[in-house]
C-alpha cells in the first residue's frame, strides 16, 4: 500500500474536456491493491474513457460487489455516486437503482468470483432482463481478495501458483452474455488500454445491457508460468478481431483506412462505433456467428478480444416495461402514492 | 545495447545512465549553478535541521555560502524544475542563507594545511575568483601569495555590494575562513607589471583582477558639471569605504543593470528623496534581475524607460538637470530590434546629482603586450573557456578578468577550474583532459513503501523572505533589508524542493509491462511504446515531450519488444512509480554528483 497522497500537480499540457475537467479530475483515492494489479489499469482506463466522454461525474453511479475488483470504484470517479454492495449482488442493486432513477449512467464493476461464482445467477438475470448498464468483470481467474483460490472462470488445465491444476471447466462469461441477450459484448485485456478505453466508451454510450470481460492479471496469485491469465499468456494468445473508435455525433473520418477495412455501426442515439477490422469476415452484428467464432478460437487456445457483438437497435428494461420516463425522485407525491382509489382500480383490473 | 528496430523508423539509442552527465542534467539547479553545487542535498539537510552540514556542502562548492545566500545571481532558480510544475522555483538562494545563519562553529571542519610542496602561486586581486584559487590550493601545500590594491580582501564583494544587502561581518567571516588557511596576503599592493611578477619565480600566476573600470557618458555638459556626475561603481566603493555619506535630494541614475539598482537604493539612504532610474530601452529589456527591480520600485524609485540621455544641463558650473530623447523600439528590415526617435520634444528632468551606471569594462594597463600573451580584438586576453589558461602556459585567468563582468558564482567556478588546471599543470598532467565528477549512488529504498528521503510533494507556494520595516531601512545604509527565513519558514520552503537528485532508475529485465507506473505517475512521464526516432517519439508519449532541453530516458529489452520512455522534464521524483511497481523495476536512487576539485582526485592519470 502506498502511504503518500498522489500529488495534485499535473503535466502542464494536460488537456481539458468539454466540461473543463482534466483527466486527473476523474481520479479517485490512491489504490490499496497490490502494486501491479491489472485492476488498477482498468480503473485508469475507466478514468480515461469517462474523461474523453465528458461525463459529468455526478451523473454516474458505480456499483460493485465484493473482491479486489469490487474495491476499485474507490479508486476512480470520486465525485460520482457509489454503492459497494454484497458479494455477487451488484446486479440486483444496480437493477434497483436503475429502475428508481433511469437518468444516471450505471457502471457495474465486478470480479470473476463475484459474477461467475457466487453471483452467477444475478449476472445472468440482469443481462437477460436488459438493464441499461455497463457491466465490467475484471477477470483474473482467481479470488484475489481471499488469496488466490481458482474462480469459476479459471480455465481447465490452468495451474495455481503452487502448481496445482484446475480440473474443472471454466465459465466463459462472454459466451454466456451473448446467449443471455446482452446487446453489446466485448472482451479486452488490462494491459492494452488502446483497445480497452474505446470499448468502455462504447459500452457507456450504448443503450442496453453492455458487458465487458476484461482479463486482468493478478500479480500476487495468478501471474506465473502455467496460468492462462498471466500477462505473458494473454499477450501471446490474444487475438483481436477489431479495433474500435467511438464517435459521438457525426465527426468526419480523419484517419485513412484501406478499402473494406472500416466498418461503421450507427446506434439509434446517433453515436457511431467505427471498427477497424482485423479479421476480414468477422461481423460484429451477428450474434450467432460471434458465438461460433468464439467457440472455435477457444478450442484453438486463443483469447478473442475486441467488440464481439453489438445490436445497434438495442432496447432496455425500461423500454420493455413501459415505465415512467421520469426518475422516481422527480415524481410528485400524488404520482408516487396515487391513493386508495387508484389501487382499487388496479386491483379491479386484475380480477 | 542495441535498440529494437521498428516499423516507425530507426531506433533511438537506449540511454546510458552510467554517464554522470545524464543524471546531472536532471538536477536542473545543480547543472545551472556554475559551481554545480549539490542543491537538493543541502536543501534536504536544511529540512532536517542539519544547518552546519548544509553549510559545509555549500562551502565546498561555492566557497561563500553566507555571501551568496544574500547576493547570488541565482542562475539555479530559473532552471529549477519546480518552476515548470507550478508557478515559482524553490527559493534556493535564500535557503543557502538559512544554512549560513543557523550553522554552528565550523572551524574544526575546515581543511588542514598539508606540508608545503615547494611550489609557489601568485594570485592577483583578492576578489572571489582569487580567493577560491587560494582556498583550493593552500590546503594542498602550495605557498599562495595574494596581492590586492585594496586594504581588505574581498574584491567587489566588499567594495561594491551595498551593506544593506550584505553586512560586512558576513564578508569578514567568509573571507576569514580562507585567509586562515595560510595564504600570504599582500594587501594595499597593486601589481603594476606582470612582466616583473613573472620574474619573481612563481610556478603559476592567477589573474583575478576583475573588471574595475566603470563606463562614462561623454555628453555635452559632462566636464562642466563634473562635480555632480559620478561613475556608479566608483561612487559605490566610496560609500562602502565611507568616503562618501551623502548625495543631493534629486538624483538621476542612468543604466538598467544591477549596479544601477544598487546606486539608486544607496542614494535613497544617503539623502536622495527624489531618486529615479532612467533607461534607454524598455523596462523588460533591463539587465537587472527582476527581484532587484522589484526592491528598487518598492523603495519609491520610479524606473523611466525609452529615454536616451542627450545632455547634462548646468548653470554656473552646477548641474541642474538632464535632457533625454524619447525613443521607441521598432524592428528593422532584418527583424532586429532598434530604438528610433519618436519625434516628440526632448524631455528634461531636474536633478542635483547623476550616477552613471551604464556598464563596466576590463582594463589591463599593467600587463605588458610584449611578454607573449595574446589579446583578442576587444583587447581582452585570450583565455581558454574550460582550463582558464592564457597563452602563457603558467598564467591563468578567472572571474570578471577572464571574460568580462559576470558575478560572484561565476568567479568562484572559474577559480575552481583554474585551481584544478594549476594543480594538474604543476603535476605534469594534461590540463585539457578535465577530471570527471565523482558519483555516489545510494538506493533510497528502506521498506516496501518507505524511502530514506521525503517523497511526499508539498503543495506550498514559494515563501517570501521577510524584510525590515521600510522607513527604518531607508534611514541606515548599513541596515540589512532582508531578514532571512527563520528556521520555520526555511523548513517549509525546503519542503518545496522536488529532490531532483533522487533518480528514477529503470531495470528493463524485471519489468512485466503491467502499466502500474504509467497509471500512477501524476505527471504522465512514463510511456511504453514502439521504438522510434526521438523527434517522432516525443510526439506520441503519454504527454507530449515538448521541452527539448530535457532528455528522454529510453530503455529497451522489454518482453514485448517495446521501449520504456520516460520524459525527465516534469518528473516530481515522488517515487510513486517505484512504489507501485510490483517487481522493483523502478528504484529511487540518489546520485550525488561531486565536481572534482584540485587535489589528488584530479591527477589520477
Ligand atoms: C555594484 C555592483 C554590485 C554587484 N552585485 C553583485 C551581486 O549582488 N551578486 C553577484 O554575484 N555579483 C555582483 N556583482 C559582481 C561581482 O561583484 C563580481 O562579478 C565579482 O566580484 C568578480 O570577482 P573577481 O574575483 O573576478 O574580481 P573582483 O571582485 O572585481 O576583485 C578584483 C580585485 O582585484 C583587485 N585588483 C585589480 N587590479 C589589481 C592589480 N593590478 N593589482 C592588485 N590588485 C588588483 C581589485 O582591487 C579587487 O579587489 C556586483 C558588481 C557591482 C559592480
Ligand atoms: C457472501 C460472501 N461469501 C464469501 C466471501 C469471501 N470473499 C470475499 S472476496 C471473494 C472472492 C472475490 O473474487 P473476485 O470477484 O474474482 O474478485 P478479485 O478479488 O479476484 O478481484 C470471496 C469468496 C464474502 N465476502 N462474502
Ligand atoms: S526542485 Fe529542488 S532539486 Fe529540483 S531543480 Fe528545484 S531546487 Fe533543484
Ligand atoms: S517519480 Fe515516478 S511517478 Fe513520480 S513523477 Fe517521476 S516518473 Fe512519475
Ligand atoms: S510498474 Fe514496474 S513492472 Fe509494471 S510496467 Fe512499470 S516498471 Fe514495469
Ligand atoms: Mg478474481
Amino acid at each position: 500500500m502506498t502511504y503518500i497522497v498522489k500529488p495534485k500537480l499535473h503535466h502542464p499540457s494536460l488537456p481539458k474536456n468539454d466540461l473543463g475537467f482534466t483527466r486527473r479530475d476523474y481520479e479517485g483515492r490512491i489504490s490499496t491493491l497490490c502494486a501491479g494489479c491489472g485492476h488498477d489499469s482498468i480503473s485508469a482506463a475507466i478514468i480515461q474513457a469517462c474523461w474523453e466522454l465528458s461525463i459529468q461525474p455526478h451523473r454516474l453511479a458505480k456499483i460493485s460487489g465484493i473482491g479486489c475488483s469490487s474495491k476499485t470504484p474507490d479508486y476512480f470517479l470520486s465525485q460520482s455516486h457509489g454503492f459497494n454492495s454484497v458479494h455477487g449482488r451488484m446486479p440486483s442493486v444496480l437493477t434497483g437503482a436503475n429502475l428508481a432513477n433511469r437518468d444516471l449512467i450505471y457502471l457495474g464493476v465486478s470480479g470473476d468470483g463475484d459474477s461467475a461464482s457466487i453471483g452467477l445467477g444475478q449476472f445472468a438475470h440482469s443481462i437477460r432482463r436488459g438493464v441499461n448498464m455497463s457491466y465490467i468483470v475484471e477477470n483474473n481467474g482467481v479470488y484475489g481478495l481471499t488469496k488466490g483460490q481458482f474462480s469459476a472462470t479459471s480455465d481447465k488445465g490452468s495451474k495455481s501458483k503452487k502448481g496445482v491444476e484446475n480440473t474443472e471447466s471454466g465459465i466463459d462469461l462472454v459466451a454466456l452474455a451473448l446467449q443471455l441477450g446482452a446487446t453489446y459484448v466485448g472482451r479486452s485485456f488490462s494491459g492494452d488500454k488502446d483497445q480497452l478505453v474505446p470499448l468502455i466508451k462504447g459500452a457507456v454510450s450504448h443503450h442496453g445491457p453492455a458487458f465487458l470481460d476484461v482479463i486482468s492479471p493478478c500479480v500476487a496469485f495468478n501471474n506465473h508460468a502455467g496460468s492462462t491469465k498471466s500477462f505473458d499468456y494473454v499477450r501471446e494468445h490474444n487475438e483481436a478481431v477489431n479495433r474500435l473508435d467511438v464517435i459521438l455525433g457525426r465527426a468526419p473520418i480523419t484517419t485513412e483506412y484501406r478499402p473494406g477495412e472500416l466498418r461503421e455501426v450507427t446506434q439509434h442515439d446517433g453515436s457511431v462505433l467505427r471498427l477497424r477490422k482485423l479479421h476480414d469476415d468477422y461481423d460484429p452484428t451477428n450474434r450467432i456467428a460471434a458465438a461460433n467464432y468464439l467457440q472455435e478460437r477457444h478450442a484453438e487456445g486463443e483469447i478473442v478480444t475486441g467488440l464481439l457483438f453489438v445490436d445497434p437497435d438495442a432496447t432496455d428494461l425500461h423500454d420493455r416495461l413501459g415505465t415512467t420516463a421520469q426518475p422516481l425522485n422527480q415524481l410528485g407525491a400524488s404520482d408516487l402514492t396515487p391513493g386508495a382509489q387508484a389501487l382499487a382500480k388496479i386491483n379491479a383490473g386484475l380480477r | 545495447m542495441v535498440g529494437h528496430a521498428s516499423r516507425r523508423g530507426r531506433a533511438l539509442q537506449a540511454t546510458d545512465i552510467s554517464r554522470p552527465e545524464y543524471f546531472l542534467k536532471v538536477v536542473d539547479c545543480q547543472l545551472a549553478c556554475p559551481a554545480h553545487t549539490p542543491v537538493p542535498e543541502y536543501i534536504r539537510l536544511i529540512a532536517d535541521g542539519r544547518y552546519t552540514d548544509a553549510y559545509m556542502i555549500n562551502w565546498k562548492s561555492n566557497v561563500f555560502p553566507g555571501i551568496l545566500g544574500r547576493t547570488c545571481d541565482r542562475p539555479c532558480e530559473p532552471a529549477c524544475r519546480r518552476g515548470r510544475v507550478e508557478e515559482e522555483p524553490v527559493a534556493i538562494c535564500r535557503l543557502k542563507r538559512v544554512a549560513a545563519d543557523n550553522k554552528s562553529d565550523i572551524s574544526a571542519r575546515l581543511p588542514k594545511a598539508a606540508p608545503k610542496n615547494g611550489k609557489k602561486i601568485a594570485c592577483i586581486g583578492a576578489g572571489p575568483a582569487s580567493l577560491t584559487v587560494a582556498r583550493d590550493l593552500a590546503p594542498l601545500g602550495y605557498e599562495v601569495h595574494v596581492y590586492d590594491a585594496d586594504k581588505k580582501a574581498g574584491g567587489m564583494i566588499r567594495s561594491q555590494i551595498p551593506r544593506f544587502r550584505l553586512p560586512e561581518e558576513v564578508i569578514d567571516e567568509e573571507v576569514g575562513y580562507i585567509t586562515a588557511l595560510g595564504p600570504v596576503m599582500h594587501l594595499e599592493r597593486r601589481i603594476d607589471s606582470l612582466k616583473s611578477l613573472l620574474k619573481e619565480g612563481y610556478d603559476a600566476i592567477f589573474v583575478g583582477t576583475g573588471a574595475p573600470r566603470g563606463r562614462d557618458l561623454d555628453l555635452p555638459g559632462r566636464k562642466e558639471a563634473a562635480a555632480n556626475i559620478h561613475i556608479g561603481i566608483d561612487w559605490l566603493s566610496n560609500v562602502s569605504f565611507e568616503h562618501t555619506n551623502k548625495i543631493g535630494r534629486r538624483v538621476i541614475v542612468l543604466g538598467g543593470g544591477n549596479t544601477a539598482m544598487d546606486c539608486c537604493r544607496t542614494a535613497r539612504r544617503l539623502g536622495g528623496e527624489d531618486v529615479k532610474v532612467i533607461v534607454r530601452s524598455g523596462f523588460e529589456e533591463m539587465k537587472a534581475s527582476p527581484w532587484e527591480k522589484e526592491d528598487a520600485i518598492g523603495e519609491d524609485i520610479p524606473i523611466l524607460n525609452y529615454l536616451v540621455p542627450k545632455a547634462f544641463i548646468h548653470e554656473g558650473g552646477r548641474l541642474t538637470g538632464m535632457t533625454f530623447e524619447k525613443v521607441k523600439a521598432e524592428k528593422d528590415a532584418k527583424g532586429r530590434r532598434q530604438l528610433v526617435p519618436t519625434g516628440e520634444p526632448d524631455q528634461h528632468f531636474e536633478c542635483d546629482d547623476v550616477l552613471v551606471a551604464v556598464g563596466q569594462e576590463n582594463a589591463f594597463p599593467w600587463i605588458e603586450r610584449d611578454i607573449g600573451m595574446a589579446f583578442d580584438k576587444w583587447d581582452m586576453p585570450v583565455v581558454h573557456q574550460e582550463t582558464m589558461q592564457s597563452t602563457i602556459p603558467n598564467v591563468f585567468f578567472g572571474g570578471d578578468a577572464a571574460f568580462g563582468p559576470k558575478n560572484i558564482i561565476w568567479a568562484v567556478a572559474h577559480g575552481h577550474s583554474a585551481a584544478v588546471s594549476i594543480d594538474m599543470f604543476l603535476n605534469d598532467q594534461d590540463i585539457a583532459v578535465r577530471p570527471p565528477p565523482g558519483v555516489t549512488v545510494i538506493s533510497q529504498k528502506m521498506g516496501i513503501h518507505e524511502w530514506s528521503y521525503d517523497n511526499d510533494i508539498a503543495n506550498d507556494r514559494r515563501y517570501k523572505v521577510p524584510h525590515r520595516d521600510k522607513a527604518q531601512s531607508l534611514k541606515d545604509v548599513k541596515a540589512e533589508v532582508e531578514l532571512g527565513f527563520d528556521q520555520g519558514l526555511g523548513f517549509k520552503e525546503a519542503q518545496r524542493c522536488l529532490n531532483c537528485d533522487v533518480q528514477t532508475v529503470f531495470t528493463a529485465k524485471v519489468c512485466i509491462e503491467c502499466d502500474a507506473c504509467v497509471d500512477i505517475c501524476p505527471m504522465d512521464c512514463i510511456t511504453f511504446t514502439d521504438d522510434g526516432e526521438e523527434a517522432e517519439l516525443r510526439t506520441r508519449l503519454k504527454a507530449p515531450a515538448l521541452n527539448l532541453g530535457q532528455d528522454l530516458y529510453v530503455a529497451d529489452g522489454l518482453p514485448t519488444g517495446r521501449v520504456m520512455v520516460k520524459d525527465e522534464d516534469v518528473c516530481l521524483h515522488c517515487g510513486l512509480c517505484a512504489e507501485r511497481c510490483p517487481t522493483g523495476a523502478w528504484d529511487m536512487q540518489k546520485y550525488l554528483i561531486d565536481i572534482t576539485q584540485a587535489g589528488p582526485k584530479c591527477r589520477t592519470r
